[in-house]
């Protein structure tokens, strides 16, 4: 390499410059053309935006009703398309997605809702996805008598149904958001561990694995230069899956007691509340149920557009 | 399992030169466990490598051989310890690995080329990454590691600029297999042990990579270990040639000595099943019949001795040592016939 050209030099310079975020700028570079995933992307983003600007969005109090007008309809959409302001406690107000069974303003609960219920179905995942990953890693790449011990307290776990073992947590642990995070974190590690340990014994096998063995190089090493990149793509792509449960079962909790409280806003909980109203005003009952199923499918959707991102073969 | 008496002749040359060879194996031994039932009972062992012994001499190339099954590639992983062996000394230079040798200074010093060159490229590592991982793991810069992977990507015949930052996937079976021969150079290593390195590869692309191989040797003053099944092949590349039977060394020596009059009758099997390019010359000797028996039950005495033509009542009972042949000190052989002393009928006659 002594008689290159100038050139040839800067080239190159700028080849080993760009090289070590070449993977995740390629991912990124892949996500943005897949349409479906970006506007799911938009549309959680627009959520979460919401819910954290919520105080400052001009909307009604979440927690004052007006009895007068209680399970009012969605003004636009029950065919008189009387979208006028009525009177209330608090003033002439429009509701723009009807009222609750308290005549609450169902957008304002809707938006203050997803800060919790957001909260709710992403804080465990993402504990869960920390704890679970290291614990799978670790008993996939060590393999042996580690894996044995961990993997075998995971299935004790597994023994009980997700519901059963959250509401029994939920229960020995006492009501409360922060407690219902803690047992829903417990029922996903079980789960993400074994996809991690799966997926890690797989990768394990490879030679490339025993060629960076034979490089020298040890386990923690090995397992940040070589495991990661490999299997937190397909852990990633589960864990967002769990989005969904995690906010389904929260609302279950909720609704037993467990969680949330009345009068806090919770989709959950709000559907819960509304189930009553089912026959009285479908659409408003329906609005918490459609959110977390909005919710569920993006993450769903994202989680599918970045593992096809991920994959270095597309 | 070899006496010691019969290692010591099994490597000639150590003797004759003060200096030790490049690598020396004596008495290596794995035998994996079967483990059955709910306890994970041990039910049986599978004697995968038992008892081999042999030397690399500096700047040679000792071709190994054998059916599959056979403990070519085994015995390769035990010598770079990705299998901890059972038994066994293994000498670099002279320096016993555990004693005076760590695992890491093994590790530099030799590298392996694994057969599947997909599985043994990483495929979220674009490959002057993979290339550069060995000298970053022995603290070499990052800018100076990805630059020697550009400088051994053209040694190996890709163009740095055009093949560095790709991915294993966007590269052909043979350009992979030459990544994975500059990732085994980047460490800078004494020997190469090369598993089945060419096997998958089509013809013509694996003739390409055996004379890159042959250059790179020359060039690195490289010491080859070379596995394959494909016998022409290994006489291309071998100076010296190591026949294995079911975790046994059957024969070894010079490379025309084995090819042009081999001792050992699995050997002249073995060879006999050799396609030859010449019509006029048939094979005469019957080929081997059915598959070589099961490891986890070995056949007693000589392994061989199931499937031998010439077997006799000693071969079932007494285990062959690996003995040096009177007429070329190279030449070492394990079987009865050619022991004067192991009463065999046809022993000393030069069958």
């Amino acid at each position: 390499m002594s008689n290159v050209s100038a050139a040839d030099v800067a080239t190159q310079a700028a080849a080993l410059a760009g090289n070590t975020q070449g993977y995740w700028s390629g991912v990124i570079r892949k996500l943005a053309r897949d349409k479906v995933a970006m506007t799911c992307l938009g549309i959680i983003l627009l959520l979460i935006a919401a819910a954290i600007l919520a105080p400052w969005l001009g909307l009604a109090d979440p927690y004052r009703g007006a009895i007068a007008r209680r399970l009012r309809g969605i003004c636009w959409l029950d065919g008189t398309l009387d979208c006028a302001a009525v009177s209330t406690p608090w003033g002439p107000h429009i509701y723009w997605l009807g009222g609750d069974e308290q005549g609450r303003d169902m957008l304002a609960r809707l938006i203050h809702g997803g800060r919790l219920s957001l909260f709710i179905g992403l804080l465990p995942v993402l504990n869960a996805f920390v704890i679970g990953s290291l614990l799978g890693i670790v008993a996939g790449y060590r393999g042996g008598t580690v894996n044995t011990m961990i993997m075998r307290t995971i299935d004790v776990f597994y023994a009980f149904p997700s519901v059963l073992l959250a509401i029994a947590i939920s229960g020995a642990l006492g009501a409360g958001i922060l407690n219902s995070i803690v047992s829903l974190t417990i029922v996903f590690i079980p789960p993400i561990a074994r996809v991690a340990e799966s997926v890690t014994t797989q990768v394990r096998s490879l030679d490339f694995v025993d060629a960076a063995r034979a490089s020298g190089a040890g386990a923690f090493t090995i397992i940040r230069v070589h495991v990661l990149n490999n299997v937190l793509g397909p852990i990633f792509v589960f864990a967002t899956s769990l989005i969904s449960v995690s906010m389904i079962l929260a609302s279950g909790l909720s609704f037993l007691g467990l969680g949330t409280k009345p009068p806090e806003p919770e989709w959950g909980l709000m559907l819960n509340t509304l189930r009553t109203a089912i026959y009285q005003q479908p659409l408003v009952a329906a609005l918490p149920g459609a959110m977390i199923f909005m919710v569920s499918i993006c993450f769903n959707l994202l989680s599918d557009g970045l593992r096809s991102a991920m994959d270095v073969r597309t | 399992m070899s006496a010691p008496s019969a290692a010591a002749v099994a490597a000639p040359e150590s003797s004759a030169q003060t200096t030790p060879p490049l690598l020396s194996v004596r008495g290596l031994v794995k035998h994996f466990p079967i483990t059955g039932g709910i306890l994970g009972r041990k039910v049986g062992t599978v004697q995968a490598v038992d008892g081999v012994d042999f030397d690399i001499a500096k700047g040679e190339t000792l071709g190994v051989v054998g059916e599959s099954g056979c403990g070519k590639s085994t015995t390769a992983r035990l010598v770079m310890h990705l299998i901890q062996p059972d038994a066994g000394d293994l000498r670099v230079e002279g320096r016993t690995i555990g004693l005076n040798l760590t695992l890491r200074e093994l590790r530099r010093g030799v590298q392996m080329v694994f057969q599947d060159s997909f599985a043994s490229l990483n495929p979220r590592l674009t490959i002057q990454d993979s290339i550069a991982f060995g000298p970053k793991v022995y603290g070499t810069p990052e800018r100076e590691a990805l630059a020697r992977a550009h400088d051994l990507l053209e040694k190996v015949g890709l163009d740095p600029m055009s093949f560095g930052r790709r991915y294993p996937h966007e590269l052909s079976g043979g350009q992979r297999q030459r990544v994975n021969i500059a990732r085994a150079l980047a460490l800078q290593p004494k020997l190469l042990l090369l598993d089945e390195a060419v096997s998958a590869l089509d013809k013509s692309v694996e003739a390409q990579v055996l004379n890159l191989l042959v250059d790179l040797k020359a060039q690195f003053d490289l010491t080859y270990m070379f596995i394959s099944h494909d016998l022409n092949v290994v006489q291309y590349m071998s100076d010296r040639v190591m026949v294995m039977y079911l975790g046994r060394v059957a024969e070894i020596g010079p490379v025309e000595i084995i090819y042009g009059g081999a001792r050992h009758p699995y050997t002249r099997a073995l060879l006999s099943a050799m396609p030859s390019m010449d019509p006029a010359k048939r094979t005469m000797e019957a080929p081997l019949a059915g598959d070589p028996p099961n490891p986890i039950d070995p056949p007693s005495g000589c392994r061989f001795h199931t499937r031998c033509p010439f077997a006799e009542v000693v071969c079932s009972t007494r285990v062959p040592d690996l003995l040096r042949q009177p007429e070329t000190a190279q030449h070492a052989v394990a079987c009865h016939m050619a022991d004067a002393s192991s009463g065999h009928s046809r022993a000393g006659s030069g069958t």
